[in-house]
């Protein structure tokens, strides 16, 4: 009983039991990592003491050692599975280097019918002159994630505010999962809803050119991402420390200038990291882009027109191409640089998140 | 939450002040509220054109006059057998991993690292494991195996076992996270009541944490089930069949059973070639609703199970604490 006391009372401190605060961890670390230990952890060192001689005792014995090394290798299996993935996407990949010129990937040098030379930049890997340009692919993933973000970003961040700040308890427990379902939609379902339904009412709405475009595939992306925004955006809020709401309020700001002028500065780094993931999953969106951007690869900063994203390219053209081949390279190429865009934008996320937590906590 | 009260009834602020603070709570409001209506609108479009087209036949049967008519069955079917696959695959390697890191890694690098991962994992787009599927599951292992045990083409082509596997990668994240979630929530007074009664480190987890983390757990695989039931991008390529005529189902030894390197249909397959791929589109879009409808029920029927039971779960653990 005694033993179980501080525990108690750390929880307590969180405020409402926050998921991560009572860290068994906490307790327990020293168990194989004494000299690791740091002094500034609460007193608790005789019942670790007694855990760490019971641990080693028992280390001895081979089938616990057995069963550590097998858990533990099972752990291991996510780093794992990320640096196969890596290698399998990257071995493919850069074979395409080695088979298209650099060159190519950027642009083709081609005769035009009054002879002259002529640079285009096509991505068009099947025919009789295939063209490996990926600025169209990048073209189209920008243009479909940057506005998909924007929309998220908004509806997001102020979801965000508005479940940890605004609202009341209750409220929030109706609304919280209500905007965690919109993530279990399927996001193939999302597709077709854009393409089915929504595109003809924003073409009637809107006037554009073209049906399926880059505008209308980004609504729907925006759908996927507000919850993953929204939530992360609750957190980063929730994060900041409640001395600094009531002092703001102590000094005689009304609840929204100290939303506007202290918490959201507080966490303004988590909010970031919210919008950097959101963007992340926004540029790896596949089948929302598949259905409702139209497909076609072309050049150009116009949100309404008809764009082909890197994820779309993969997944219409991956099912039709010979194993080997130079377009089935170049799709892996694609999807390494891919990977490697999201990978980036996970690392910054962690990074900035990471930064927070160090500002806020000490 | 009293602090918040006082900040509503402070006095001494301009008139302007109020109302852009006003304004801007209201805008709050208003933003939550168009996300809510949008879910609301994609569910009631969804159920209003979809309803109708629901009977016992199309639930029952299979796709007929170049899939033109008929039902889902297959469909249907593909799908319960490749999540169960796939968290067959996924349920003991996350529940090992999460083991580990809760209570085994301590603090030291390696459980940063392996968090790391797992949150890389996370975030890989789900096209980039379709092309991870056909590169590592499809050419890599399935090629390499027909090699060594000479099967001629038998490993080495889209087969469920392969999108099952592929699948499994995709939702090992959920399953840690939520695991290491559960685990924590266990009250380390119990784990050390059971070490000073002389249990070992696994007896501990075995006897006192895993029963105690249990639903918690369920909780996780019933999230992922859900999760990989819904994605389409990373099976494109590693199993799925335009239409199948028939189940992928074989006779072992005179019993019928689930074959793992079959081919399959699945339900968001079926929607995705419906819409785009289909001989009369448009013609077809009450099937699609169909389908939809019924994708679309199942992924929330999984979804409201998982949220019923972490609640259940919590109000336990609240209980113990």
């Amino acid at each position: 009983m005694t033993l179980a006391t501080p525990f108690k009372v750390h929880r307590q401190a969180g405020g409402g039991a926050p998921p991560d605060a009572p860290e068994w961890q906490r307790v327990e670390p020293s168990g194989q990592r004494g000299p690791r230990r740091s002094a500034a952890e609460p007193p608790l060192a005789h019942g670790r003491a007694g855990f760490r001689g019971a641990r080693r005792a028992y280390r001895r014995s081979r089938g616990e050692a057995v069963i550590e090394t097998a858990l533990r290798l099972n752990g291991y299996a996510a780093v794992i599975l990320i640096a196969l993935i890596f290698l399998f996407l990257f071995k493919e990949g850069l074979q395409a280097l080695f088979k298209i010129p650099l060159g190519e990937f950027i642009g083709t040098t081609v005769t035009d019918y009054r002879g002259y030379p002529k640079t285009v930049r096509l991505w068009q890997p099947v025919g009789g002159d295939p063209k490996y340009s990926l600025l169209p692919l990048f073209c189209g993933s920008f243009l479909v994630a940057l506005p998909a973000t924007l929309i998220a970003g908004v509806l997001g961040v102020a979801c965000g505010i508005y479940l940890a700040e605004l609202a009341a308890a209750r409220t929030r427990e109706v609304v919280k999962p209500f905007i965690e379902l919109l993530a279990g939609i399927p996001t193939v379902v999302i597709g077709f809803l854009c393409l089915a339904t929504l595109g003809t009412a924003m073409q009637n709405l809107l006037g554009t050119t073209f049906r399926l475009n880059a505008f209308l595939g980004a609504i729907g992306v925006a759908l996927v991402i507000v919850p993953v925004i929204a939530s992360l955006t609750e957190d980063a809020l929730r994060a900041v420390p409640n001395e600094l709401r009531v002092a703001s309020y102590g000094l005689g700001s009304t609840r929204w200038q100290t939303i506007a002028r202290v918490t959201v500065p507080a966490a303004v780094s988590g909010i970031s990291a919210a919008l950097i993931l959101g963007m992340g999953r926004a540029l790896g969106e596949t089948m929302i882009v598949l259905m409702a951007t139209g497909n076609a690869a072309l050049i150009t900063l116009d949100v309404f027109s008809s764009v082909r994203t890197m994820t779309a390219t993969i997944a219409a053209e991956l099912g039709a191409v010979a194993q080997g081949g130079a377009q089935y390279q170049a799709l892996f190429l694609v999807g390494a640089i891919l990977f490697t865009i999201t990978f980036a934008l996970n690392v910054v996320a962690e990074l900035v998140i990471a930064r927070m937590r160090r500002r806020l906590v000490l | 939450m009293s602090a918040r009260a006082a900040g509503r009834r402070s006095v001494a602020t301009s008139r302007r002040t109020r109302i852009v603070g006003a304004f801007f709570e209201q805008l709050c409001r208003l933003l939550t509220v168009l996300t809510c209506t949008a879910l609301i609108a994609v569910l009631a479009v969804i159920i209003v054109k979809g309803i109708g087209v629901i009977d016992l036949e199309f639930l029952t049967g299979a796709p007929t006059e170049g899939m033109t008519a008929g039902g889902i069955f297959p469909a249907i079917f593909g799908t319960i057998c490749i999540t169960l696959l796939m968290i067959l695959m996924a349920l003991p390697l996350g529940v090992a991993a999460a083991i580990y890191l809760v209570e085994y890694a301590g603090k030291g690098l390696a459980p940063r690292i392996i968090r790391a991962a797992v949150n890389n994992l996370a975030g890989v787009p789900s096209i980039v494991f379709g092309l991870f599927g056909v590169g590592f599951f499809i050419l890599f292992v399935g090629r390499n195996l027909d090699r060594v045990l000479q099967t001629g083409l038998l490993f080495g082509q889209p087969a469920m076992l392969w999108a099952a596997a592929t699948l499994a990668i995709l939702v090992l994240p959920v399953v840690i996270v939520s695991t290491e979630e559960a685990l924590r929530a266990v009250p380390a007074s119990h784990r050390e009541a059971a070490f000073a009664l002389g249990a070992t480190p696994w007896q501990v987890v075995q006897q006192t944490v895993l029963p105690q983390a249990y639903p918690g757990i369920l909780t996780g695989a019933i999230l992922s089930v859900s999760r990989g039931a819904g994605e389409t991008a990373p099976i494109l390529f590693t199993g799925c069949a335009y239409f199948l005529p028939r189940l992928p189902v074989s006779e072992f030894f005179g019993i019928p059973m689930i074959n793992p390197l079959d081919q399959f249909m699945e339900l968001s397959y079926h929607i995705f070639i419906m819409v785009t791929q289909s001989t009369d589109a448009a013609a077809t879009r009450p099937i699609q609703y169909g389908t939809t409808l019924v994708l679309v029920a199942l992924t929330f029927l999984l979804n409201m199970a998982a949220i019923l039971t972490r609640n259940r779960f919590r109000r336990r653990a609240e209980a113990l604490l």
